[in-house]
């Protein structure tokens, strides 16, 4: 079995018989074992995997596959699995075992991915760095120094060292897109509304969209047909057509937005400018166009994000589940002791800013104006589908970069979403792909889609990967 | 952004602080206020806010009762019940 | 010596009589053992998600429409924050600024009998809170969210009642009228109606509101006279003795009869209500509401005027008879077999409420068919039996049911008013006591009533009574 392997590869081993479901799953347990020092996964589900493994070659041997039956994944710690630990790499869920299944992870299941266990994140998907983790730091595969990005870094790394054939992650501002580029795999943050929220631990409920990383484009529209679709369970969930993420991508208008490029380093603008002449060389045209809002996108994200957080989190009381004080003599001290020993100090942070947002006398001047701001953001995006069918930008203005370099200082850390947060504040799809490197890190371009215009963003994605072999790179690990 | 600002939304939020914590959140709080400050910069006169990115509408549930079968596992995760009822220390109205 | 003006507003919380949650899908049912009718949305676990029940949205146009009221084109939800731990979420699901329900009327019947139009501000959808319950164990208090995210409606009038009488009038209204439209139990035992009051007294005449104070939960009609009228007498006491009232939440003992400052439960009155995130503004169609429209039935206020103006009844009557749309609906069935209302009405407050007393029975459980309750005032008046036979008729009814007829045939119930049988009872009698005779004929009328006694003894009470009369009066003249 050959590492790194993507979906269609795997697929067509295990159907072809030249290795069993239950032999991949082994061999993707003994990868994680040996890759422990990076810090992927918050929990590996031993039996759970040769289970559902010995299920998945049953279905083989039946003829009875899709095209996940047997491949094995992993899950992002937010989403609820039954009966595992669901930890949201917080200390509040250390004892949480999950009484039911995200819709994400149910329909995974019964497309009969096989899932492997639970990756690590920054707590309650609050980071860029996955540095926030109650449970530690992820190293990045390409250089155990740096971080693998955030939020969903334990999904990124995993991926890119080769520890799970795909993983879902979810987004809220950055947080598939950004470690997908520090990692250099492929991340797919799709339309708000594409993928249910159900089961999905929420930090800012209109933000957050759960996708896939993978290791290619194609790879991401599979996961992303098999998890995709409306749910009655989740009233934001849109009933829209099946992403159509195999057909061959026609020429298009590339949108390429001023606002982007002011301040990035000019390693990072030679490599984006070498992907924008790889489309070209494939017959797509570029155009300028304008975001002229865009400087404003990260406030007004901070906001929105810290104010629906704010209120999201004050379940988290020590009442019904989660950590609790360990004595507590009045109510006010079980949720006072109770949620200050069970949230780490990025998580506060968010709270309080949000609480502040919200707050009396506050809420004109932050939340209304972060919604105002938030219309703009979107009509500017409106306008410039008028002029491209999607638009190109970078994913972060670096690469990862180095554990405890940016950690003590939120700003900077703030500053890392930049590019990615106004396509969320628009609902936007978004592709995060591997175009190159800077000095021997990854660099990942950004494909801004009109809503629900996944199928022309992982279209374009296939292509730009046929001709390129930047997502065929892998870090060296010990074992290969 | 001050302390008493700061002891208002420990309370609404329910969070306390060791006091060597308060000097460092009071910068970091201090300093997040001034990024979103930037806002302010921007002209938002007559513009709609917008709470949702997609702009559409609820869609309602029949009203069909389930009956709850998950009352013993949710039960067993919780840190203190007796008898079915979730205990929290008593409540003085 | 000042004449004051009580100043009061009601919010009245109606429990919505749907069968599954406002947000989840788990059921209404109460009484059950502590949160086993609590879903992983009513103890809101990490990742679940609300979804709107439409029959709460359907039940909520139908009162605005009883009101007369706008219904919202389209409406928000928004979230209340606060911690308690009855509130599972840490904020409550309500509408703030964007009520399903706007302004509307709520006409009252007055004790009086004069009819006041009260002005409804707007009704809106919440979800109910669960329930602390004080244990014993080691002085911890227990939390049951059965009941948390059981639909609410919360109805807003404006503060334009004057009087305890009159807020308890208004009180008593909601409650024919959300049991009219029968989206509601109105079971105020078990709190399916909550009533908070706002009240505030100022000199009579003088247009500024004096100070208010909240009242809560005050449960039954009576509570919220009682509750009202300590609470005006408490504010112009401190009024009059040169005190200030101060704005406060405060609530009523029944036991005391009287009204203590209670300290707010929240730990904060900032509750930075915002759009709710999870739930996407309802847009309510001209079809939806006119398809609710459709079922909204006569309404309390309309059944009154029309069973005291047309039928005759008196305001009691009438009362009594819309309390309970089971207990109108039997009454209009009753009448349908073309009765003297009046007389339905005696027989149904009279004998048959009796009888459900003596049984311990509710009305939906009547055992006697209101077309045979008909039938039998029927025969009442055309004379087929007596009403005091008629009695023995219902009671047979009620226990061994069958119909009217036959019971009267088969028990030989029907009166005798075939004269020549009675001519010979009659003169038989008047052979039997010629000393009675004698005294009747030299005046003694009242007599006569010894008479009637022995003819309906010796007709076993089935002599009609106007026709022994008459041939008495006949006999015994000449």
């Amino acid at each position: 079995m050959i590492p790194y392997a993507n979906v269609a590869q795997l697929r067509s081993g295990l159907d072809n018989g030249e290795f069993s479901a239950e032999e991949l799953a082994y061999f993707y347990l003994s990868r994680i074992e040996a890759a422990t020092d990076l810090n992927c996964f918050i929990t590996v589900d031993q039996e759970g995997v040769i289970a559902a493994a010995k299920n998945a070659d049953k279905a083989i041997a039946k003829k009875n596959v899709g095209p996940l039956t047997g491949i094995p994944i992993a899950h992002k710690d937010l989403f609820c699995t039954k009966g595992l630990l669901t930890s949201c790499a917080s200390h509040m869920l250390n004892n949480f075992i999950a009484p039911y299944d995200a819709t994400v992870v149910d329909r995974l299941r019964k497309a009969g991915a096989v899932t492997l266990g639970k990756t690590n994140m920054d707590e309650f998907a609050m980071g860029s760095s996955n540095e926030t983790s109650f449970y530690g730091a992820v190293k990045n595969p390409w250089d155990r120094t740096r971080v693998p990005g955030g939020s969903s870094g334990g999904s990124a790394a995993a991926v890119a060292a080769g520890l799970a054939a795909a993983c879902t992650g979810s987004d809220t501002g950055g947080s598939i897109r950004q470690p997908a580029s520090f990692c250099g795999v492929t991340g797919l943050k799709p339309t708000y509304g594409r993928v249910s929220r159900y089961g999905m631990i929420a930090f800012a409920s209109s933000l957050d969209q759960g996708g896939p990383l993978a290791s290619t484009a194609s790879d991401a529209g599979t996961i992303l047909n098999a998890i995709e679709g409306y749910d009655p369970n989740d009233s934001t969930s849109a009933i829209a057509e099946a992403t159509d993420c195999h057909s061959v991508s026609p020429a298009l208008k590339i949108g390429i937005p001023s606002q982007y490029w002011n301040d990035l380093s000019s390693s990072l603008t030679k490599v984006l400018e070498e992907a924008r002449l790889t489309l070209e060389s494939l017959g797509h045209q570029f155009v300028p166009v304008e975001l002229p809002h865009t400087n404003a996108a990260t406030a007004a994200y901070y906001v929105i994000a810290g104010a629906e957080a704010s209120t999201n989190l004050s379940r988290y009381d020590g009442v019904r589940y989660g950590h609790r004080a360990a004595s507590a003599e009045s109510l006010e001290n079980l949720y006072q002791v109770s949620r200050s020993e069970g949230f780490g100090s990025e998580v506060k942070r968010r709270i309080l800013t949000g609480t502040y947002a919200l707050s009396v006398g506050y809420y004109e001047a932050y939340y209304l104006k972060a919604q105002q701001i938030r219309r703009l953001i979107r009509q500017d995006f409106l306008d410039a589908f008028l002029e491209a069918d999607v638009i190109l930008t970078p994913v972060a203005p670096s690469t990862a970069f180095k554990r405890n370099e940016l950690i003590e200082d939120p700003i900077v850390m703030y500053q890392q979403d930049i590019y990615t947060t106004p396509a969320s504040l628009a609902g936007l799809p978004a592709l995060s792909l591997p175009c190159g490197f800077s000095g021997q890190m990854p660099v990942g371009m950004q494909l801004i889609g009109p809503h629900f215009g996944e199928a022309s963003l992982l279209n374009l994605g296939r292509e730009y990967q046929n001709e390129t072999d930047w997502h065929v790179r892998h870090p060296e690990s010990g074992d290969d | 952004m001050d302390q008493q600002t700061i002891d208002k939304l420990l309370l609404l939020s329910q969070l306390s602080l060791l006091p060597e914590d308060r000097e460092k959140l009071l910068g970091d709080l201090s300093s997040i206020v001034e990024l979103i400050d930037f806002m302010q910069s921007i002209d938002t006169d007559g513009v709609e806010p917008l709470s949702h990115p997609l702009e559409v509408t609820q869609r309602l549930r029949a009203d069909e009762p389930e009956t709850c079968l998950d009352q013993e596992q949710y039960q067993a995760i919780a840190p203190q019940t007796r008898d079915g009822l979730y205990l929290v220390p008593r409540v003085v109205e | 010596m000042t004449e004051w003006e009580p100043v009061i507003g009601l919010e009245v919380h109606v429990q919505l009589a749907t069968r599954s949650k406002i947000f989840s899908r788990a059921a209404t049912t109460f009484g059950k053992y502590p949160n086993s009718n609590a879903n992983g949305v009513d103890i809101a676990l990490p990742g679940v998600l609300p979804v709107l029940n439409e029959e709460a949205v359907r039940m909520a146009i139908k009162f605005g429409l009883a009101i007369d009221a706008e219904i919202a084109p389209s409406c928000r939800f928004d979230r209340k924050n606060y911690f308690y731990p009855d509130l599972p979420k840490g904020y409550q699901i309500s509408q703030l600024d964007q009520p399903i329900v706007g302004q509307g009327i709520l006409p009252i019947f007055l004790g009086d009998g004069s009819i006041r139009e009260i002005g409804i501000t707007r009704a809106h959808l919440e979800e109910d809170a669960g329930k602390s319950i004080h244990t014993e164990y080691e002085g911890l208090t227990g939390i049951d969210l059965n009941r948390a995210g059981t639909p609410l409606l919360e109805i807003v009038s404006e503060p334009e009642l004057h009087s305890a009488s009159e807020a308890s009038a208004c009180f008593r209204e909601l409650h024919s009228l959300v049991m009219a439209l029968e989206i509601c139990d109105g079971n105020m035992n078990e709190g399916s109606m909550r009533c908070d009051a706002n009240i505030s007294v100022r000199p009579k005449g003088s247009e500024i509101l004096g100070q208010r104070t909240e009242i809560k939960n005050v449960n039954s009609f009576r509570f919220v006279e009682k509750a009202l009228r300590y609470e005006i007498e408490r504010q112009i006491a401190v009024l009059e003795s040169g005190g200030d009232v101060i704005l406060e939440t405060r609530l009523y003992d029944s036991e005391r009869n009287e009204t203590r400052s209670m300290r707010s439960k929240e730990s904060s009155d900032d509750y930075r209500y915002f759009p709710d995130p999870d739930l996407l503004p309802v847009d309510i169609s001209d079809d939806l509401i006119e398809s609710v429209r459709a079922t909204v039935p006569e309404l309390p206020a309309e059944k009154r005027n029309r069973y005291i103006v047309e039928l005759g009844l008196t305001d009691y009557e009438a009362n009594r008879l819309i309390e309970d749309p089971k207990v109108s609906r039997y009454f209009d069935e009753v009448a349908q077999s073309n009765v003297d209302a009046k007389l339905a009405a005696n027989w149904i407050l009279g004998e048959v409420s009796a009888a459900l007393k003596r049984d311990e029975i509710g009305f939906a459980q009547v055992p006697v068919a209101p077309g045979e309750l008909g039938r039998l005032i029927q025969r009442i008046e055309d004379e087929t039996i007596s009403g005091k036979i008629a009695k023995s008729v219902f009671e047979s009814l009620w226990n061994e049911n069958g119909s009217v007829d036959g019971i009267i045939e088969s028990q030989g119930l029907r009166q005798l008013s075939d004269t020549g049988e009675l001519e010979n009872v009659v003169s038989q009698i008047v052979d039997d006591f010629p000393d009675q005779v004698r005294q009747f004929r030299d005046g003694k009328e009242k007599i006569l009533g010894f008479f009637v006694g022995h003819v309906m003894k010796a007709t076993a009470g089935k002599a009609n009574p106007k026709q022994v009369n008459e041939i008495l009066q006949r006999k015994l003249r000449v």
